[in-house]
């Protein structure tokens, strides 16, 4: 196959994310934050509402967030995008808001304001990336670090005794009234990419119509504070992070899914 | 016929952001300021002009929400006292750094800690000179009458869309708690005139906005540093405001704002009745400070006090304004104490006059 046949249209198989930007992504090769991206920038573009989505980005490796994704953005101080959303969208309540926040920032220094704005309702997507450790920093222990867990902060495994527990803050704010979907994925695969897609359609969905907060959870590699090669990390994530943290629907239509 | 009613500070403040067409106002209860949430409240100014009004789960989030909807280049106003002050700084602080626009009001109670509930003048250090991190100023309007207030609160909205910066109204317990007359102006509309082409709606026919304090490159935020800087140049320049009660002929000169201010004012009368001729000196604007003004006055007085319920904060700008020319000292009651008029004036006599 030559340049002329592989460009032609009905052999595309790939092509850039028309509303992501061009700047460089600044996070590791290997890592699961830029298809996170992608995806929802994906699903802004063909729902038709780029001119009416206002993001908030969180502090953290995706503290640059709005650098890559090309819509209204503000970058929230550490912990605080729910809040900062709910400013947003109680001033805009048909514009469409999104906070996208990894483990530190939503369920450690903002585990309060994630709990309220969850609890009020509010008519936003919070998209969660669970990496469980503190990537931007240099692989520190987060709050959903796994028991013995090695990191930085945590150097010969987290210790439960001393360190406390991992904490599943998805399954918690699922029991608030004011959630109505909430649902945990993954993006290393290409099914997984197929059914967070999915999700992250339903998410706005949900905000369209006013029924309440959409929560996605999705559980990522983090090659460079594991200290892993990105495809080691993956097979590492499925046989520890997803026993502990369980693919799937928590809550859909603010019914909790039994299983 | 013009509208007076009888109103404490608190619902003066609240009933000026409703009709200075504020768009929201998001806070969290505490004493002695709980009476502008409540206010508003009782007023449903959602349905009267479609403010919303939301009471967060902490300072943290009500500064955090402000910012947002700041963001949208929305009208946007919150208000606390002393600790839950403290808690907002460090979103205050991200707020001059992305150049927000917004009303901040501490009705400012007794510390440190969680002190008292009764009034204070403690907060200036914290207000004038930083509180949060990085190299910012926040333009602050110390109201002494509930009239002000009142007037305060559009006054607020027009300098911090202006300069397109956050704006803090420093009251105190006592002028947010006591009763006067208040002459009510008429409803502004909520649509503000402002240029909001900054401002973070959606993208519809422009480049998206982004607002942030972040730059990670060095040299680019050192220029937004330098901008800054010039922009509280510009407001050094235009935005000094300040009262002066007889100090034509004055030999001593109270500085006094807010509610020691009115204190001030009646040891000013005791003083005169006695002979003695004090003027007054009222900062209306704690930043900018009034130095130039202060400079001028202290060229043709014999000495200065400045009164605040404090350790005594104002009085080292008062002493760089007068650059040492004339004594200058401090006289002030801490942890909610308010002092009289009768104890102003012993203070100028035994500090100053002598004997």
């Amino acid at each position: 196959m030559d340049i002329k046949e592989i460009i032609k249209p009905e052999n595309l198989v790939y092509k850039k994310t028309g509303l992501m930007t061009d700047n460089p992504l600044s996070y590791c090769p290997g890592c699961g934050h830029g298809t996170a991206h992608r995806l929802l920038m994906e699903v802004v573009d063909e729902l038709g509402i780029v001119e009416d989505t206002i993001g908030v980005a969180p502090v953290g490796c995706s503290v640059l967030a709005y650098d890559f994704m090309n819509v209204d953005m503000q970058g929230a101080a550490h912990g605080r995008a729910p809040a900062v959303a709910t400013g947003i969208k109680r001033c805009w309540p048909d514009k469409y808001v999104f906070t996208y926040q990894g483990d530190g920032d939503l369920a450690a220094i903002g585990t309060a304001e994630t709990i309220h704005a969850c609890n009020r309702g509010e008519n936003i997507t919070i998209i969660f990336i669970n990496n469980g450790i503190y990537g931007m920093t240099g692989g520190q222990m987060a709050p959903t670090t796994l028991p013995g867990m090695r990191t930085t902060t945590s150097p010969y495994g987290r210790e439960v005794e001393m360190m406390g527990n991992p904490l599943k803050i998805t399954e918690l704010i699922a029991q608030l009234p004011g959630v109505h979907y909430v649902t945990r994925h993954a993006v290393h695969t290409p099914r997984a990419v197929r059914k967070t897609k999915k999700a992250i359609f339903k998410a706005f969905e949900v905000q369209k119509e006013k029924k309440g907060l959409s929560f996605i959870e999705i559980v990522s590699n983090c090659n460079s504070g594991w200290k892993m090669e990105p495809v080691a990390s993956n097979i590492w994530m499925e046989d520890n992070m997803f026993p502990f943290y369980e693919l799937g629907d928590i809550k859909i239509d603010g019914q909790l899914v039994t299983k | 016929m013009k509208e007076l009613r009888l109103m404490k500070g608190n619902e003066a403040i609240a009933e000026g952001a409703i009709r200075a067409g504020a768009d929201a106002y998001f806070g969290y209860p505490i004493t002695p300021q709980s009476e502008v949430m409540e206010y508003l409240m009782m007023e449903k100014p959602h349905e009267r002009t479609g403010m919303v009004i939301l009471q967060a789960e902490s300072e943290v989030a009500s500064i955090n929400m402000l910012y947002g909807a700041a963001g949208t280049g929305k009208r946007v106003m919150t208000s606390s006292s002393s600790p839950g002050i403290s808690l907002m700084q460090e979103g205050i602080s991200y707020m001059a750094g992305a150049e927000l626009p917004c009303v901040l009001v501490n009705v400012v109670r007794g510390g440190p800690g969680l002190g008292t509930i009764q009034p204070s003048q403690s907060d200036y250090f914290q207000t004038t000179k930083g509180g949060g991190h990085g190299d910012y100023r926040l333009l602050t309007l110390a109201p002494a009458y509930v009239q002000e207030m009142y007037d305060f609160a559009a006054l607020g909205f027009e300098l911090a869309f202006k300069y397109r910066t956050p704006v803090m109204i420093q009251a105190d317990g006592l002028i947010g708690q006591m009763m006067e007359k208040v002459e009510i102006g008429d409803q502004a509309a909520r649509f503000t005139e402002f240029d909001q082409s900054w401002a973070t709606t959606g993208k519809k026919g422009r480049e998206r906005n982004i607002i942030t304090s972040l730059d990670l490159d060095p040299a680019r935020q050192e220029q937004h540093n330098i901008h800054l800087q010039a922009k509280y140049a510009d407001i050094v320049k235009a935005e000094v405001r300040f009262e002066e009660i007889q100090t034509e002929d004055a030999e001593y000169l109270f500085v006094a704002y807010g509610s020691s201010a009115r204190i001030s004012q009646k040891a000013m009368q005791l003083a005169r009745a006695k002979g003695i001729k004090v003027g007054l000196f009222r900062p209306i604007t704690l930043w900018p400070f009034p130095t130039e003004q202060i400079d001028a006055i202290s060229k043709r007085v014999k000495g200065i006090l400045t009164v605040e319920q404090s350790a005594g904060q104002m009085i080292e700008d008062v002493k760089l304004a007068s650059q040492c020319r004339v004594q200058v000292e401090h006289f002030g009651r801490m942890g909610g104490m308010v002092p009289s008029p009768e104890e102003v004036l012993e203070a100028l006599e035994q500090k100053l006059i002598g004997g």
